[in-house]
């Protein structure tokens, strides 16, 4: 490791700094009001990008040097130096205790915080349902989706809708939702799975935008941007439930959707159809010659995905009482993405960690609030340059076979 | 001797050029026969008409599984062919690189089996079973293609030879009546090669699959082959036993002589 | 048929600024494969960098001319320097990584743009100065075109003149041509690929930063968000006339803004964005490599 605090790299800082300030001083320095014809200069700010610029390009170049000794591999290239996460992740006995803390933790949380910790806990719960829905279309199949959140819509639209008009409850809205998602997976899903990765994100991106705009400008249907107030929270039949309980109850309705989804993606992960995906994702032309029907699986990967995303909306429509086409834009898409992608492509602690991560931490940082978005996007950027793999990656499962025994560590074994 | 691949008056253009010209092949049961031709001369391309990857643009290709009836294989797509029995590798290898090396092999399964969604999220009996037979059958494979020891590796941690050898077992798995292999020795050291030789004779006495491969290495294709057809520019030059190619003077002249010169 | 020739120079307006947004997405993507989703936001810069620096100078007591040249070369320079400083950043440390890392930087890029301007300046929409003069002959036809149009129009054009001169004629075009061609092998025969990647953000910025000016002069308002919409309609434009193609991108933007125009202009103005994407689904559905995109046949 070369030094880092000579004459030479304080210049480059120096240079950074000059440039920094520079690239900002219009933007962070100088504020115009065109309607006063007042113009507000903040020099401060010029010190402050200076200072800054100057010590972090610093552990910028720090960090890049740092990351060279293993160059130019791909985000799921690391079995050689996996991350302590998944180290942990192979001790049986670390493993056991993890979940027990874990279970004890989920269990007992409503009876700890307050109704305000409750609803935030569900909610990040139903951003790990998103993102495990998203992870088998993103993280295993390999096919870019931007516009996941209309899927989302649909599910919520479709309790909403359903209650408002007929009167239908949580309950059976849930699979309804569900299928309805399925459903508008196909139908995009059939025509633009042959499209190529990009051209594929973009078609997404665009159906999730014509989803919310429709949301958005047909009043007839959707009650436009006004959107849908009252829908009744899930309730058990004959039983009364106080406000408080009723979100204690959708907490644990939650913990519930997730500990399957969790079940679901795990199993299919290492089934017949999963490793079809992980290979469509791997090579597309090999898969297909190795028998796979490539339409159907994509398909089937995509309407999966879109299945969980239509019980996240039924439940986040439920948990809110009321909804509009602002809560589905391309941001959330975003956030679900990062989810993913953060948590380590395919890996399923990852996501749920990074689930935990992404909403949680701007939760409890108000007094950042204001920040939080700016330090979303710059996460993103940083975690891509430095730790592009994500949070936990690539694990495989791995088989024991007679005769074989001598050669197999025991912490091959997961 | 019944034929399993029966191709004729195959062509195929891109734009303007002609990659397969009016191309005649057959391949009969239990027959190895090898194609081959300078860099260029189409060889892959014909692969890529019969594996279902191109769609050629005249000529008609017919496969017969032994005891079954003839079905024409050309515009089907690469997966339906895979399922009627043939099955490939590459020239450039494509493993499916973030998977272990037993996966590899399990996804030639796929085609073989049944297991749903549902039956993959409730893992019942039949599932189960199907998943064992899978993995047991996989590691037989491998064990043929002497891979046993690296069955957890990914499969991009392989030697190169070991991938070629990957990606026979990989397309074994579907259980084809026919084996395509695409430059199998490419980049393989003497030993190596010599070892695929014993492999691929292996694969036709004990499985009972016939093998049409390309392949640049003289020694191998003379030593192993049944017959040889010859391409050039998209034609076929040649056919006939491997003694019959050795002496055929148009051979020498478009390939062999590249050889003798060097 | 004067709505008709109104609605013709709108969609005609309209696909100019898609075009010099277009563009940038277009030859990024066509050297290295990157959906710069943070692109729109180099536009959303420049058009604060000209309102700034017009709003400054005008308190100052500058003339029009004077003001709208600074505001302009000033617009053009920032944003060039903040697409290079985010290559640099964002995407060159990703360039040996899968394909999804640098889109997902880019995303972040985007977010950061976005909020970075929000909370140095401000969220409200802010006023533009039009900046471009009236033409006087016009004001008899002001009901088919405005003033502000034909500046757009015509910058447009000559700006495609230009670039077209530089990719066809200059040394840094042909080498941008070989890179795009193959990375690899233009590295090895000596071109400094790191320069073109460099000089083609600074390219695309410097088109996109134009685009910015010219429209938020038209349309008199800006806010944060303005990059984001045009970014991803302007995407769509790229990916319409095939992504990489440089034809393409205006063919694209041009058809799209006519699109656009035509169908807010004779069935409903409010799902404008629904024909875009709409239109954007079908023409993929059916010519998958866009309008002027090469289907290329994958090698095996």
């Amino acid at each position: 490791m070369r030094k880092f605090f000579t004459l030479a790299e304080m210049k480059k800082s120096l240079l950074m700094a000059v440039w920094f300030i520079f690239l900002t001083f219009p933007i962070m320095v100088v504020r115009v009001n065109p309607i006063y014809k007042v113009v507000e200069w903040r020099w401060q700010n010029l010190v402050l990008v200076g200072v800054s610029a100057f010590f972090l390009s610093f552990l910028w170049r720090y960090f890049l040097a740092y990351k060279k000794p293993a160059p130019a591999k791909s985000p799921l290239e690391t079995s050689a130096r996996k991350g302590k996460l998944s180290e942990l992740q192979r001790h049986p006995a670390a493993r056991r205790a993890g979940i027990f803390l874990a279970a004890t933790l989920a269990v007992a949380f409503p009876y700890i915080f307050s109704t305000y910790q409750v609803n935030i806990m569900t909610t990040a719960l139903i951003y790990v349902v998103l993102g495990l829905g998203l992870n088998i279309v993103v993280g295993l199949a390999g096919l870019l989706d931007l516009g996941y959140v209309a899927f989302y819509a649909v599910g919520a639209y479709s309790y909403a809708l359903l209650n408002f008009h007929f009167g239908l409850s949580f309950w059976v809205c849930l699979p309804i939702g569900a299928a309805m998602a399925a459903l508008f997976g196909i139908i995009l899903g059939f025509p633009v799975l042959r499209l190529r990765g990009d051209y594929l994100a973009i078609v997404t991106l665009g159906f999730g935008e014509i989803i919310r705009l429709v949301l958005e400008n047909w009043n007839e249907f959707s009650k436009g941007p006004s959107g849908i107030a009252g829908i009744p929270r899930p309730g058990i039949v004959g039983v009364e439930m106080s406000l408080n309980t009723s979100s204690i109850f959708l907490y644990f309705l939650m913990i519930g959707l997730a500990l399957l989804t969790i079940l679901v993606v795990t199993r299919l992960r290492n089934s017949r159809i999963g490793r079809a995906w992980i290979a469509l994702r791997e090579d597309e032309i090999a898969c297909q010659a190795m028998g796979v029907d490539k339409t159907k699986t994509k398909l089937t990967a995509f309407a999966l995905g879109a299945t969980w995303a239509g019980m996240g909306g039924v439940i986040f429509a439920a948990k809110t009482t009321f909804i509009n086409p602002a809560s589905f834009t391309f941001l959330e898409s975003a956030i679900i993405l990062s989810i993913v992608v953060l948590g380590g492509m395919g890996s399923i602690i990852g996501v749920i960690a990074s689930a935990f991560i992404l909403i949680l931490l701007p939760e409890y940082l108000r007094a950042f609030s204001e920040y939080r978005m700016l330090i979303f996007g710059a996460v993103l950027v940083i975690m891509m340059v430095f730790r592009p793999q994500g949070l936990i990656s690539n694990v495989r499962q791995t088989y024991r076979f007679k005769g074989l025994q001598e050669e197999n560590k025991e912490g091959d074994i997961k | 001797m019944t034929a399993v691949l029966t191709i004729t008056g195959l062509t195929m253009d891109f734009g303007g050029l002609r990659a397969v010209d009016n191309v005649n092949l057959d391949v009969r049961q239990g027959e190895i026969v090898a194609l081959i031709g300078p860099n260029g001369a189409g060889k892959t391309t014909l692969f890529n008409c019969i594996t279902g990857i191109y769609k050629p643009t005249a000529g008609d290709i017919v496969a017969t599984p032994p005891g079954g009836p003839a079905k024409t294989i050309h515009g089907l797509k690469p997966n339906q062919v895979t399922e009627i029995g043939l099955a490939r590798t590459f020239q450039n290898i494509r493993l499916f690189s973030n998977m272990t090396v037993l996966e590899n092999v399990m996804i030639g399964r796929h085609c073989r089996t049944t297991s749903k969604i549902l039956g993959a999220v409730l893992r019942d009996g039949h599932t189960r079973r199907e998943e064992a037979e899978i993995v047991a059958f996989s590691y037989q494979l491998l064990e043929r293609v002497r891979l046993e020891r690296h069955v957890n590796d990914f499969a991009r941690n392989l030697p190169y030879g070991a991938q070629r050898r990957l990606e026979i077992a990989r397309a074994l798995a579907t259980e084809p009546f026919l084996l395509l292999l695409d430059e199998p020795a490419a980049g393989m050291n003497p030993h190596e090669t010599k070892e695929l030789d014993e492999l691929i004779s292996r694969i036709r006495a004990e499985m009972d699959i016939s093998i049409l491969l390309i392949e640049h290495d003289m020694k191998l294709v003379m030593n192993i082959s049944d017959r040889i057809f010859v391409m050039e520019y998209g034609k076929e030059i040649a056919v006939g036993t491997p003694l019959e190619i050795r002496g055929n003077p148009k051979v020498i002249e478009a390939y062999l002589g590249e050889e003798a010169h060097a | 048929m004067e709505y008709f020739l109104e609605l013709f120079l709108g969609g005609l307006t309209r696909g100019s600024i898609y075009a010099l947004i277009a563009l940038g997405y277009t030859m990024v993507y066509g050297i290295i494969e990157l959906i710069n989703f943070a692109h729109g936001e180099i536009y959303m810069i420049g058009a604060f960098t000209a309102l700034i620096v017009a709003s400054v100078l005008n308190i100052m007591g500058f003339g029009p001319i004077t003001i709208l040249i600074l505001a302009m070369v000033l617009a053009v320079v920032y944003s060039c320097a903040y697409g290079f400083t985010m290559e640099k950043i964002a995407y060159k440390p990703l360039r040996h990584s899968t394909r999804l890392a640098p889109l997902i930087s880019a995303i972040g890029m985007s977010i950061f743009f976005q909020n970075y301007v929000l909370l140095a300046q401000t969220s409200d929409f802010l006023p533009f100065p039009s900046l471009l003069p009236e033409l006087e002959f016009l004001e008899p036809y002001a009901f088919i075109i405005r003033s502000s149009e034909v500046f757009i129009i015509l910058t447009t054009l000559v700006v495609m003149v230009l670039l077209t001169l530089l990719i066809k004629f200059t040394r840094i075009g042909k080498a941008m041509r070989a890179t795009a061609q193959d990375r690899t092998m233009a590295m090895l025969v000596g071109v400094d690929v790191n320069r073109v990647i460099s000089t083609t953000f600074i390219i695309g910025s410097s088109m996109a930063a134009i685009g910015g000016v010219l429209i938020a002069s038209h349309i008199g308002q800006i806010n944060f968000y303005i990059g984001f919409i045009a970014g991803i309609k302007a995407f769509t434009a790229a990916v319409l006339g095939g992504i990489g193609s440089i034809p393409g991108a205006v063919l694209g933007s041009l058809v799209l803004g006519w699109t656009e125009s035509f169908a807010t202009g004779y069935i409903s103005s409010d799902y404008e964005d629904v024909f875009a994407f709409g239109f954007l689904v079908l023409i993929l559905i059916f010519r998958p490599a866009g309008l002027l995109g090469k289907t290329t046949t994958q090698k095996v």
